[in-house]
């Protein structure tokens, strides 16, 4: 043993560590302001997110619309505080929607095994192997337009993943020793479930779900673009930057803004995903 | 003692546990592996059997088949009588509050995520024993039954020793106070100076409760030092049975005796000897006959039978059994 090396390679894992905690604060924190655009937007707006103003219609930025105005010379600050509830919101509850189908389906495959199994994840296959995009238009198209469809479209859409990443995580779980002394107790399938399987699952679920949201919010913000999600007036991101795109040349802040938001709150959730998963693996 | 076993020991007569010619086979990628093979034995009420015998013996299987974590492929495994697997089928709950058990690994068999507090009560919770005001009294007396700090109830396993892990998975099968300890190999995955002192627990246990003990050791000296008969098992069979001193200070079966030796050497006084079951276990006569230092020609063709020789003190062995070739080895 090296006694010169220890002291060495303790420094740098304090060191990784550090980072990897710095990144969590700032993460968590931010998560904690965009929580409370999505909670309490009429508070900190500056303004009314839909009210018209057409004389004032594509002012840049300035003291009083510090993101500019939009076609319509709504405040575009005020939307996007405002907004964050429809698109945050929606990726949360798409993300919850699949976490709690995903994790009740996967347990259900691995406990019972066999053609259950099967069974259970041929189906999860089927809907893994369909372009998303392509699926959710027509989901969403289907149900017709507007915001609910579009989150009942990537619902259906993400939970399949999920359902694959627990059936793997149950099943390897159930093999471990703790399992058998818990059977020898004679604790029951759901208690066993419930308390020594599900909890084990939690810390790769964190950092899943939390990459996810990010990923939802990009699907969402898609899916607008082409048309599909929030209808006017609704102040959806996704939508904002899509109804930008005619006036991109002439008001840049209208499409930059939104999509500065974007891409500043998705990032925000890989890091923190990231940053979660450094953690659970070290 | 205040009596809250589920099942009443004392109305039976004959034995706690019964195992008559129980077959067990895995399948495996490299063919089938004959793990337990015709096996019989018996614990007796409040009595500690040592079942010893080198790793892959099959000794941990029977305490599987036990547990009715595994199913056996022929024979019968008896408690009070009635069939294991009818216990588990009809009484599960019944069944598991009487056999309880504590294995090799001490951690690995505590949820990690969960408090000690919360792992010793888990049982009561289980079997809906008492409130939860009763449930923590109840943690508090196991806890000192075993001999461990009040204070770890908040600590996760994580945070214990070895031997506190081992502590709190001894206060959590005591908890139903069942009739019949399964131990697999209970002290083998700790530290020297730590095993003497879990051993002197269980025998604590087992002279206070009355509580009988199947208590399975691939080393010799630490089934001596407990147990009141010895099962000695080779390649998935009894081979040897006795009394606790009779068989590790007369050892009649060559492969006790091997086992004897192996313990007495200075350095390794973990009971194992040298060579492995690995090299061929033949198919006929005796299954001990490549290791074996005095086999004669019968025991590659006839498998001698489970045969009394003293009081209480049976061995598989040919020569064993013949005191005029006994006498010649011996």
């Amino acid at each position: 043993m090296s006694v010169v090396e220890l002291p060495a390679t303790a420094d740098t894992t304090s060191r990784t560590r550090k980072a990897g905690r710095g990144v969590v604060w700032w993460s968590a924190a931010t998560v904690v302001v965009l929580a409370a655009l999505v909670f309490i937007p009429g508070l900190l707006a500056p303004g009314d997110p839909y009210t018209l103003d057409i004389g004032n219609r594509f002012t840049g930025p300035q003291s009083g619309n510090l993101f500019g105005t939009d076609d319509a010379g709504r405040d575009i600050l005020s939307r996007v505080i405002h907004g964050a509830r429809y698109s945050i919101g929606s990726a949360v509850l798409i993300i919850t929607v699949a976490v709690v189908v995903g994790t009740i389906y996967g347990s259900l495959a691995a406990w019972y095994g066999g053609i259950l199994d099967r069974l259970l994840m041929r189906t999860v296959d089927v809907f893994l192997a369909f372009p998303y995009l392509v699926f959710a238009m027509a989901v969403a198209a289907s149900l017709g337009r507007g915001l609910t469809s579009t989150i009942v479209a990537l619902s259906l859409l993400w939970w399949p993943s999920y359902a694959r990443m627990i059936r793997g995580q149950v099943k390897s779980i159930l093999n471990d020793y703790h399992i058998r002394a818990a059977t020898t107790l004679g604790a029951r399938r759901g208690q066993i479930l419930r308390w020594h399987v599900i909890p084990h699952t939690y810390s790769q679920l964190l950092v899943r779900l939390t990459l996810d949201i990010g990923n939802a919010l990009v699907a969402l913000t898609g899916l607008a673009f082409l048309g599909l999600g929030a209808t006017p007036p609704l102040p959806e991101w996704g939508r904002m930057v899509a109804d930008s795109k005619q006036f991109a040349l002439t008001a840049w802040w209208y499409a930059v803004f939104p999509g500065a938001v974007i891409f500043l709150t998705v990032l925000n959730f890989v890091l923190l995903g990231e940053a979660l998963r450094k953690r659970s693996t070290s | 003692m205040p009596s809250g076993r589920v099942l009443d020991v004392d109305r039976d007569v004959t034995s706690l546990l019964e195992l008559t010619g129980v077959d067990k086979t895995f399948v495996t990628d490299r063919g089938p592996v004959r793990a337990v093979r015709r096996m019989s034995m018996v614990v007796g009420k409040g009595e500690v059997v040592g079942l010893v015998g080198e790793s892959g013996s099959g000794k941990s299987t029977i305490a599987n088949l036990v547990l009715g974590l595994e199913h056996a492929d022929a024979g019968r495994i008896r408690f009070l009588g009635r069939d294991v697997g009818e216990w588990l089928d009809k009484e599960e709950a019944r069944y598991r509050q009487a056999v309880q058990a504590v294995f090799q690994h001490p951690f690995q068999a505590l949820d990690s995520r969960k408090r000690v507090g919360w792992l010793v009560a888990e049982p009561l919770v289980i079997h809906r024993r008492g409130n939860s005001k009763s449930r923590a009294e109840r943690v508090r007396e196991l806890m000192a039954d075993v001999h461990l700090d009040p204070s770890l109830v908040d600590r996760y396993p994580h945070q214990l020793s070895g031997g506190q892990a081992q502590r709190v998975n001894i206060a959590r099968a005591l908890a139903l106070e069942p009739s019949l300890l399964v131990c697999d190999e209970p002290v083998s995955a700790l530290d020297v100076s730590v095993q003497a002192q879990i051993l002197n627990l269980l025998l604590e246990i087992n002279r206070e409760r009355s509580m009988a003990m199947l208590f399975i050791s691939h080393s010799l000296p630490v089934v001596r030092h407990l147990s009141d008969r010895i099962v000695v098992m080779y390649a998935g069979t009894a081979v040897e049975e006795g009394p606790g001193g009779e068989v590790s200070d007369r050892p009649t079966h060559p492969y006790t005796q091997l086992l004897v030796s192996a313990a007495s050497v200075v350095t390794g006084d973990h009971g194992q000897p040298r060579g492995t079951m690995r090299e061929a276990i033949p198919s006929v006569g005796c299954r001990f006959v490549p290791r074996c230092p005095v086999a004669i020609d019968r025991c590659s063709s006839e498998e001698p039978s489970l045969d009394e020789l003293a009081e209480g003190h049976s061995s598989r062995c040919w020569v064993a059994s013949d005191p005029a070739l006994r006498a010649e080895v011996g």
